[in-house]
């Protein structure tokens, strides 16, 4: 199209009006775009954030029973005295990450074997069982295996992930190998004292 | 060509209007609700009344599997509070399990449960009532109050309406009809499957006492059942109604910018 | 047709890439520069429209499948879900529910356009044909998609529609248990219909490629039906026919959004909101609006067998068009008694509509009937002889003359 026999105004008002209906269309684009996008984000079911209960008490010392929490695997460990004077005895220099990365802790809390647990009640360790390296599930059920990472006079105990050789000590701290992170404690309340509920 | 869209269109009017007086059963009652029209939205009181009725009467036979607790206080719903919420699904006993014993169990129920059903099966809820009583959470969508192409175009299909017309429709059948009348079923004109229904009439004066002292006669509670209802077939009718009047704004600018871009464009061709 | 390679990439790469796959070139000469005839109307932008409604149905129902499960016990609630769920679940849904029948009223109009403007004729037979092969695919298409939701219309549809191949002579029980894969329409057939449904629309877009491909050959027919004479009866694709497209795009939508947002389940069935099940049927069975006059055709005639031919019949009746119509004359612009015919055509097609949507008895039967036989009296009667007898009026020169013809004593021309 020749502009070249129309005032220079029109030409103007011409790209003026061209301008902005590309803008407008551009704009309606971008919205549109956003529910398709959106659909894949967790949905209002998924978001209702199911939440279970777990009965302590039938939980034997030195045992540990994994319930599935939001399609993840959740740790309960019903730890022995050992496993947790070894935990309390760590220093925090000697981790790899010294964060609580526990829930219901403050956020800038150390991770100290108090500040794993809720409540005080150090033989009960609930935690997600996902290694934080890439997901694989710990193994802590070996009770044969013996750990480098676990001080004390029992070598035994902590958590083994089979996929990548992370090590973590009897409160499920990342001692060893390529996780970043320790064991993530989710939130979790005492509904009585054998009884919590977790999310 | 447009004398001939002239002539469809008339031609379909023709059609429309013939169809407005087709098919059998009486038509619904014609009551109105606040969620009807372009820019209708529920009435949250009417709905959490609605609710409570639906509770003490129509869960004691009729399932609502596709709604959660949860919903109660979704946005565009009764709008009880999230504290409302859970309390009210404490009252129902859910069964779940198995447990670490591979046991059943009863828990009260928790907000993200979906509504319990009165019988674990169709079987047993046809054994108690003579037939099935159906889910009810899309029943004013599955059910037409009345028929026609252009009347259901204006009207919609009249499904809160139907619901509202059997709950105070029943009535004393005439004489004749009622040498017809089969063993356990109840007369009533508006039932869509032929004026003999299974269900009792559910509903009596007074039967339910609203928190905010509304009335209470079969109408009424009739009508905040049936509000109930519609909500929780289209949960999301609100938003989708506040969309669509963003969409169609935003649709109009543009086709009008386009109108002049097309125009201009053209400008300097005889066509 | 553009002569090919008019494309001089102004840059290194683009020289480089074009050397190698043409495509950009491939693209400004069929999207952009293709000569199109100045004097398209509006009935002329459904091709474009169409196209877009093709891809907003295969956006939306990518993204319906993310959450849909194609199993009987699960069908029916996965929608729901998605409906109550899913993040702008319900909006998807609709646009998809609604956007089939939208894509129908655009075929119709599109099918009327060719059928008043003698769009058919030669040399565009293959074009047409490949449009009727198209239309067929997306009746199939719109067939298992309504299936998936497994309400109680999508069951029984399903189950009087593959009991139509029941009909053929010898082997017709064996071809429905095949269709079924099994005793019934039941989880083997909802599988398979999904995966169909699933794929047909990929083969509805290559089937568009070729139409499109079909049509770039002659170029475009216009209303007057005469052919291109010179450059002075074109203008180039874009921006001229891009943004008439866009602004009847952008019109469409309108009326599209109506219907999602103001009257989502206008189109639909209320039945359908009930559960499939196998033990009970609805007190009225019928299709969705669009198949209603091929279902009125079948219902005409009492025999089995015979009810399935005439419908198969009605539409495959569209691939001889071009042959029966005898007419030398391409536009109904200038055919003036083939103008009546083809509005009485349009009514009678509106009318099986109606009737289809009826329960077959009393007086609709007989309707039924009489507009079936007129129905193929209009094809295998009417057009022949039509083509014969008929005196068309004297044609413009070209399409230029034309265009200034009607310029000057009007202004009451439709906006263009």
């Amino acid at each position: 199209m020749s502009t070249a026999d129309h005032a220079h105004t029109d030409v103007n008002r011409r790209d003026f009006l061209f301008i902005a209906t590309g803008a407008v269309a551009a704009v309606g684009g971008a919205l549109v775009a956003w529910p398709f996008i959106n659909q894949m984000n967790p949905d209002a079911a998924v978001l209702a954030l199911a939440s279970i209960d777990v009965d302590l008490a039938p939980i034997a010392e030195g045992q540990a029973v994994t319930f599935k929490w939001r399609g993840n695997p959740l740790i309960v460990r019903h730890r022995t005295k050992p496993e947790i004077e070894a935990a309390k005895a760590v220093k925090m220099e000697e981790l790899k990450d010294n964060v609580a990365r526990n829930a219901n802790a403050k956020s800038g809390d150390l991770a100290t074997d108090e500040n794993r647990v809720v409540g005080g009640k150090a033989e009960y360790l609930v935690m997600l069982g996902v290694c934080t390296h890439l997901g694989c599930v710990p193994d802590g059920a070996n009770p044969s295996r013996e750990f480098a990472v676990v001080e004390g006079a029992t070598k035994t105990g902590g958590w083994f992930c089979p996929c990548h050789g992370s090590q973590y000590d009897t409160a499920g701290r990342i001692r060893k190998g390529p996780a970043p992170e320790n064991l993530a404690v989710p939130q979790y309340a005492y509904l009585s004292d054998t009884k919590i509920r977790v999310g | 060509m447009k004398k001939f869209a002239t002539l469809l269109i008339a031609g379909m009017t023709l059609f429309g209007g013939a169809a407005l007086a087709e098919e059998g059963a009486t038509p619904a009652k014609g009551i109105n609700y606040s969620f009807e029209g372009p820019f209708g939205t529920f009435d949250r009181a009417q709905l959490q009344r609605g609710y409570k009725v639906y509770k003490e009467v129509c869960s004691n036979c009729h399932s609502m599997k596709l709604l959660s607790f949860r919903n109660l206080a979704d946005k565009g719903g009764p709008s009880f509070t999230v504290e409302q919420v859970k309390a009210l699904a404490a009252s129902f006993t859910i069964h779940d399990g198995p447990d670490t014993k591979g046991d059943m169990f009863d828990r009260p129920g928790l907000a993200s449960d979906v509504f319990p059903s009165p019988y674990a099966n169709p079987e047993a809820a046809a054994a108690a009532n003579g037939a099935v009583p159906p889910d009810l959470t899309l029943i004013t969508k599955a059910r037409e109050g009345w028929h026609g192409t252009f009347n259901q175009l204006w009207n919609g299909i009249g499904g809160p309406q139907y619901v509202y017309s059997l709950l105070t429709g029943y009535a004393e059948p005439s004489a004749e009809l009622e040498k017809e009348k089969p063993e356990g079923k109840y007369y009533n004109p508006y039932f869509q499957a032929g004026s003999w229904i299974s269900m009792p009439p559910p509903l009596a004066d007074g039967l339910v006492t609203f928190d905010d002292g509304a009335p209470n006669n079969v109408e009424d509670m009739a009508k905040d059942v049936t509000a109930f209802l519609a909500w929780t077939a289209e949960p999301k009718m609100e938003e989708r109604k506040q969309t669509g009047f963003e969409v169609l704004i935003y649709l109009a600018v543009l086709a009008g910018l386009l109108y002049f871009v097309k125009k201009k464009t053209w400008a300097n061709v005889s066509h | 047709m553009s002569g090919p390679n008019k494309y001089q990439p102004t840059s290194a790469f683009g020289k480089w890439f074009h050397e190698r796959l043409p495509i950009v070139g491939f693209a400004k000469d069929h999207m952009l520069d293709f000569p199109t005839p100045k004097n398209l109307n509006y009935w002329y932008t459904f091709g474009g429209i169409l196209a877009v409604m093709l891809v907003v149905q295969i956006i939306t129902g990518i993204v319906l499948v993310m959450h849909y499960t194609p199993q009987t016990d699960l069908a029916f609630n996965s929608v729901e879900h998605i409906m109550r769920d899913v993040n702008y679940g319900w909006l998807l849904r609709y646009m998809h529910m609604n956007g089939a029948s939208m894509f129908f009223i655009a075929v119709y109009i599109h099918m009327f356009r060719g059928m008043y403007y003698g769009s058919y004729k030669a040399p565009r037979e293959v074009l047409w044909m490949l449009g009727v092969i198209i239309y067929l695919v997306m009746m199939a298409t719109a067939f298992m998609g309504y299936v998936l939701p497994w309400g109680q219309m999508s069951f029984w549809g399903a189950k009087v529609i593959t009991n139509l191949f029941s009909a053929i002579p010898f082997v017709g029980d064996s071809v429905t248990t095949w269709l079924w894969g099994g005793y019934s329409v039941d989880n083997p057939t909802l599988n398979r219909f999904f995966s169909l449904h699933y794929l047909l629309p990929f083969v509805l877009a290559a089937l568009v490629a070729l139409h499109i491909w079909a049509l770039h050959v002659p170029g475009n027919t216009n209303p007057t039906g005469i052919n291109i004479k010179g450059p002075q009866d074109t203008v180039p694709f874009h921006p001229y026919y891009t943004m008439k497209d866009a602004f009847a795009i952008v019109v469409f939508f309108m009326f599209y959004a109506l219907f999602v947002f103001y009257g989502p389940n206008y189109m639909g069935d209320a039945v359908n909101y009930v559960p499939a099940n196998p033990l009970v049927t609805p007190a009225h069975i019928k299709p969705e609006w669009y198949y209603l006059p091929f279902y009125a055709i079948l219902r005409s005639v009492p025999d089995k067998l015979l009810g399935v031919i005439a419908m198969f019949s009605s539409i495959l009746i569209l691939l001889a068009l071009p042959w029966l119509d005898t007419s030398k004359v391409r536009s109904g612009n200038y055919r003036p008694i083939f103008k009546g015919f083809f509005v009485v055509f349009a009514i009678v097609c509106v009318a099986l509509g109606f009737i289809g949507s009826k329960p077959p008895e009393g007086s609709y039967v007989i309707w039924g009937r009489i507009l079936t036989a007129y129905y193929f009296i209009h094809f295998l009667v009417i057009l022949p002889l039509l083509g014969l007898l008929e005196t068309p009026n004297p044609l413009p020169a070209s399409i230029a003359d034309d265009v200034l013809a009607k310029k000057k004593p009007m202004m009451l021309a439709p906006a263009e």
